[in-house]
């Protein structure tokens, strides 16, 4: 990493976490790791913050809050998953209340697998967020419509539940005993 | 006639660590009535035990909850082992209550920098959690994970702690305690602190009673109610153990029978450490079936009792899990204290029952 075009701040938001990743990031903010170093700040204003960092999967009552959340906040944008729950669901995929990984909901660009994730991992993620902020900016101050700079956001939410009540329903009808997993919910998780 | 309005607080908030809303309805600066909504994080875990067999869902109790991460593991295993039959041996239950004495030390440190924060004392907010790495490094070299252990198995336990081990984390905790005495005499001689936090959140004994209040914010109104009492897994061995209590029933008498615990943990784990006997760890059951039945035990958690519930149905999925978790106890109490407070001294009074909202919604 080169040097930043300027000092990002970011906002913290706890998806469904257990709580784990959250004290990790608010952890490396601390003296030991101090993220606040690179001249990050964390912050609860979503209208100054450059990067979201989620933590926990997304379920029918948070999903909107974390919609909203992205939808204040400025361009150029970075999202950051943190934790294996946010990023595929984790352990938590089978359960009835979660519809998925924070990319269920909004687009994000950064990925930090862990359970809970390691505050050097979530060093390493936020400064790759960084990278990804500066490209952005530059696009955007050459011209780019702000509205197309970020990946496009997901379009069917809740498409992960229905499908699999689909194919449950289906294979009830054809008799069959062993339901076909959607590939989001078989992936091989850290556990 | 002052004008009534509603201020939403939450669920993202920079006081909040986590999800939870509340809709204040306010009388100028005075708060009449708070209106707690929940549901945010529940993600229906209990059920997932219908889908995970038993010693799998070891791992997933533990998940319930990343700060008191050991204890729902430690209750869930516990409940199951009852249910079995099974008696492991006293090497692992010592084992089990030390790691579950230095979660509550952790997370106490973390609540104190929680609350340091809320009322702007940065300073003591980033000492907290700088102490609060001594027991993550405990953590890190006897189970080799820093929040969630996984250490604990239906049977006993993973793997063994050596005594060796054991002797260095005794000498880390000394230290942590001569540091964690300075910030803590420092911390409530101070006049700012006082001003924050004497007489505000005030519930009285009969109140704290009433609404059946447990843990920490009982403690704080006067109520003498402890699980360790009952003496279950390594509780009863010990010399002399009484829960600190305090009579003054506001914020700043919760927050004294907090940082009174961290010692009394550190004084618990001294002591086992110096008795800890040397039978095995016990492991994996044989049975592969849990039994008809149910069984149920409750043990204390950092934030005061928690109760766990388990229900076989002779397969190796277990039919029923269900926990009562100590911050939905309090959450009645934080209503009622929240009651004709200053707008400016919300964030207090939720943080000094130390909220966990993961472990109340699942």
């Amino acid at each position: 990493m080169g040097y930043a075009s300027k000092s990002p701040w970011l906002i913290h938001y706890d998806g469904s976490s257990c709580n784990g990743c959250d004290i990790e990031v608010l952890d490396s903010l601390m003296p030991l790791y101090d993220l606040e170093r690179f001249g990050i700040i964390n912050t609860g204003n979503p209208k100054h913050a450059d990067i979201f960092l989620v933590t926990g999967s997304v379920n029918h009552q948070n999903i909107n809050v974390v919609k909203h959340i992205y939808e204040q906040m400025m361009e150029p944008k970075v999202v950051v998953a943190c934790g294996i729950c946010a990023c595929t669901g984790g352990v938590f995929r089978d359960c009835y209340n979660i519809i998925g990984g924070v990319d269920k909901a909004i687009p994000v660009d950064v990925y930090a697998p862990g359970c809970a994730v390691r505050p050097e991992t979530i060093i390493d993620a936020v400064l790759k967020a960084v990278e990804i902020l500066d490209e952005k900016a530059k696009r955007l101050a050459a011209g780019e419509d702000p509205a197309t700079i970020g990946k496009p956001m997901p379009e069917t939410p809740n498409a992960p539940v229905d499908e699999r009540h689909a194919a449950a329903e289906a294979t009830a009808k054809a008799g069959e005993a062993k339901t076909e997993q959607p590939a989001a919910a078989t992936k091989q998780t850290n556990e | 006639m002052a004008t009534r309005s509603v201020i939403p607080f939450g669920p993202q908030h920079p006081v909040l660590p986590e999800p939870v809303h509340l809709d204040l309805v306010v009388e100028d600066e005075r708060v009449v009535e708070a209106i707690p909504q929940i549901g945010f994080v529940h993600r229906g875990l209990e059920k997932l035990v219908q889908k995970r067999d038993f010693n799998q869902f070891v791992y997933v109790a533990e998940r319930v909850c990343g700060i008191c991460s050991f204890g729902h593991g430690y209750g869930y295993a516990s409940a199951t082992e009852k249910l079995m039959g099974i008696e492991i041996p006293r090497r692992a239950e010592y084992l089990r209550v030390i790691l579950e004495e230095l979660s509550r030390c952790h997370s106490h440190l973390l609540w104190l920098g929680l609350l340091a924060d809320a009322f702007g004392f940065e300073a003591l907010f980033n000492h907290c959690w700088r102490l609060r790495e001594t027991v993550l490094d405990i953590f890190q070299r006897t189970c080799g994970a820093r929040i969630i252990l996984s250490i604990t198995i239906v049977g006993g336990m993973a793997h063994d702690i050596s005594d060796e081990d054991l002797k260095w984390v005794c000498e880390q905790l000394e230290g942590l305690k001569r540091e964690y005495r300075e910030i803590v005499d420092t911390m409530f001689n101070d006049v700012t602190v006082r001003e924050r936090l004497c007489g505000v959140g005030y519930i009285s004994f009969e109140d704290a009673l009433e609404l059946s209040m447990v843990g920490p914010f009982a403690k704080g109104s006067g109520i003498e109610h402890d699980m360790r009492t009952t003496g279950y897994g390594a509780y009863g061995d010990l010399e002399h153990f009484e829960p600190i209590i305090s009579t003054e029933c506001d914020c700043y008498a919760r927050c004294k029978v907090r940082c009174e615990e961290v010692f009394q943990s550190i004084d618990i784990i001294e002591e086992l450490v110096k008795k800890i006997p040397h039978d095995g760890i016990g492991g994996k059951p044989k049975a592969k079936v849990v039994p008809e039945g149910q069984s149920l035990v409750m043990i204390e958690q950092p934030r005061g009792e928690a109760f766990y519930y388990v229900r076989g149905n002779g397969t190796k999925n277990l039919d029923r899990f269900r926990m009562r978790t100590p911050t939905s106890q309090n959450l009645g109490g934080l209503v009622r204290a929240l009651q004709g407070v200053d707008l400016a001294d919300v964030p207090m009074i939720i943080l000094t029952i130390d909220p966990c909202i993961s472990c109340t919604e699942r």
